[in-house]
């Protein structure tokens, strides 16, 4: 036996991290400095990783000889036909295995079989077949795309409350009616949520996919940067790209509140 | 809103699931502007006789026959309230009543109807609120206010207050009682709840443990509005559809425990 005295203690602490924004900005910062800090030191050789302030002047150096537009362009375009291209007809079968048993085992069957594969072991095939310009690098981002898309439309709409499409028929809603107003909204969550994915997708092979055969476009910047040692160009375009990797999940996120702002 | 004509005849109605018999010759009927309420043990077929009556399950065995006049206004003469509300999260109160409406009423007169229901349901001032941010009483207003919009001539009520807490239920079995007799619509209404049943029913079938059969019929002749649950009539009825069911409701609860 043990006798109890004095108040009860309190025990649901902790398991509710929160985020802190400054805390997250400072250790990036962090990071940098001591980055900075160890290349003026001499422990970090500049040739394998030139200092921060070298890629902040090599940037620069793209943006006023219009270097950095050329390659960026020609990146972003590829970029948006091949993400648009892949989502649109992702989105498409997506909802046909959702919606339709016709389209459910043969489109699963297909994406089951296709999607396990490395895209970038494809590239070398889509040179062949769309020939080694523009083609092969929007084919090759498309299908990348699609796969996954594929996946989350299909799992968006099965996600759809079912009492939700009974009660659109129940109330006699047309076919189309209950796919805009219920079944659409009901599985953008999972479609927008997937675009997170593939956008990320879509970067990964572009930059391969330019590494392998392009002139312009940030991939070939950064290969070319690679060849000829030239590191401060190299991480350039490498920042480059983490800041186009954040400006589309910025723009994801806004576009989540705006169209989910009821969750 | 006129009073309804229509008549619906439930006709030798059965229904299977795959081996399992849950509903068997079911013959019914639902008059004019009455309340038919189907009381009986969970997993008699209640719902699913409910189901079949709104045209959502095709009967295994015999049809659903409507009969009588629908008012030109009426955009869907067979109209549920759920249990679990159905609400589209992502649309406004009002939105989710104008839902039913777009595409089959002009702007105007669709805009006109969202605020007619809304004020008869007592939800003007919730009108651009999300489900969420709803009771569940409220949540359950939205689902009425969506289904008198489409001016209905047959309610189809799948215990519509069992998912509220015990006041709510209270308060809103009032205002059903109101809003059925105002509207003089052919309701079927499902419930476990006894009380509910002797308080809107002018019609209760009681329903016999799986598979669902009519066991009684007992017809409550008297205006619904001006029931009170102190009725000793009425106490007296709910006691004895008690007797019929408790029986039947013990054996059920068994059954799922087993299950």
């Amino acid at each position: 036996m043990r006798s109890l005295h004095g108040g009860v203690p309190f025990r649901a602490g902790g398991f509710a991290p929160r985020s802190v924004p400054l805390a997250a900005v400072g250790t990036l910062l962090g990071l940098v400095a001591l980055w900075q800090a160890g290349v003026s030191a001499g422990v970090i050789p500049t040739l394998f990783l030139p200092p921060p302030v070298s890629i902040v002047r090599a940037l620069a150096g793209l943006i006023a000889s219009g270097e950095l537009w050329l390659h960026l362009g020609a990146s972003l375009r590829r970029l948006a036909i091949g993400w648009v291209l892949g989502t649109v007809c992702g989105v498409a079968l997506g909802f046909a295995v959702g919606l339709f048993t016709l389209a459910r085992s043969p489109g699963m069957a297909v994406v089951s079989a296709l999607f396990p594969i490395p895209k970038i072991a494809l590239v070398p095939l889509f040179i062949i077949w769309f020939g080694i310009g523009e083609g092969s690098k929007v084919a090759t981002l498309a299908f990348g795309v699609f796969f996954p898309t594929v996946i989350n439309t299909a799992a968006g709409v099965d996600g759809v409350p079912r009492n939700l499409v009974r009660m659109g028929q129940a109330f006699g809603l047309g076919r189309l009616a209950i796919l805009r107003k219920i079944v659409l909204p009901g599985a953008l969550p999972a479609i927008l949520s997937g675009c997170r994915v593939t956008t990320s997708i879509a970067i990964i092979l572009l930059v391969a996919a330019e590494m392998i055969g392009a002139e312009r476009g940030i991939g070939a910047f950064v290969l070319q940067a690679g060849n000829l040692y030239d590191t401060d160009n190299l991480l350039a375009g490498i920042v480059v790209l983490s800041l186009l990797g954040l400006t589309v999940a910025w723009v994801l996120g806004r576009l989540e509140r705006w169209l989910l702002g009821w969750r | 809103m006129a009073a309804s004509s229509v008549r619906l005849a439930i006709q030798g109605v059965g229904h299977r699931y795959g081996g399992l018999q849950v509903l068997d010759g079911i013959d019914l009927v639902a008059d004019p502007g009455r309340v038919l309420v189907l009381v009986g043990p969970s997993g008699c077929g209640k719902s699913t006789l409910l189901a079949i009556i709104g045209g959502l399950l095709r009967p295994s065995a015999g049809q659903v026959v409507m009969e009588g006049e629908v008012a030109d206004d009426c955009l869907n003469p067979l109209t549920p309230v759920f249990q679990d509300f159905s609400l589209l999260p992502w649309r406004s109160v009002a939105g989710n009543v104008a839902l039913v409406l777009e595409g089959r009423l002009p702007r105007a007169a669709r805009d006109a109807r969202v605020v007619e229901v809304l004020a008869m349901t007592g939800l003007t001032e919730f009108a651009d609120a999300w489900p969420k941010q709803l009771s569940g009483g409220m949540r359950q207003r939205v689902g009425i206010a969506r289904a008198l919009a489409v001016r209905p001539a047959c309610l189809l009520m799948d215990e519509p207050l069992s998912a509220l807490d015990a006041q709510t239920r209270v308060l809103l079995l009032d205002e059903f009682a109101a809003l059925i007799e105002r509207a003089g619509t052919t309701t079927v209404y499902v419930t476990h709840n006894l009380n509910e049943a002797v308080r809107l029913g002018h019609r209760v079938a009681v329903l016999s443990r799986r598979p669902g059969r009519v066991r009684a019929v007992v017809e409550i002749d008297r205006p619904i509005g001006g029931r009170q649950p102190s009725d000793p009539d009425l106490m007296r009825i709910e006691a004895g559809l008690w007797d019929m069911i408790r029986g039947d409701a013990a054996a059920a609860e068994r059954e799922r425990v087993l299950a």
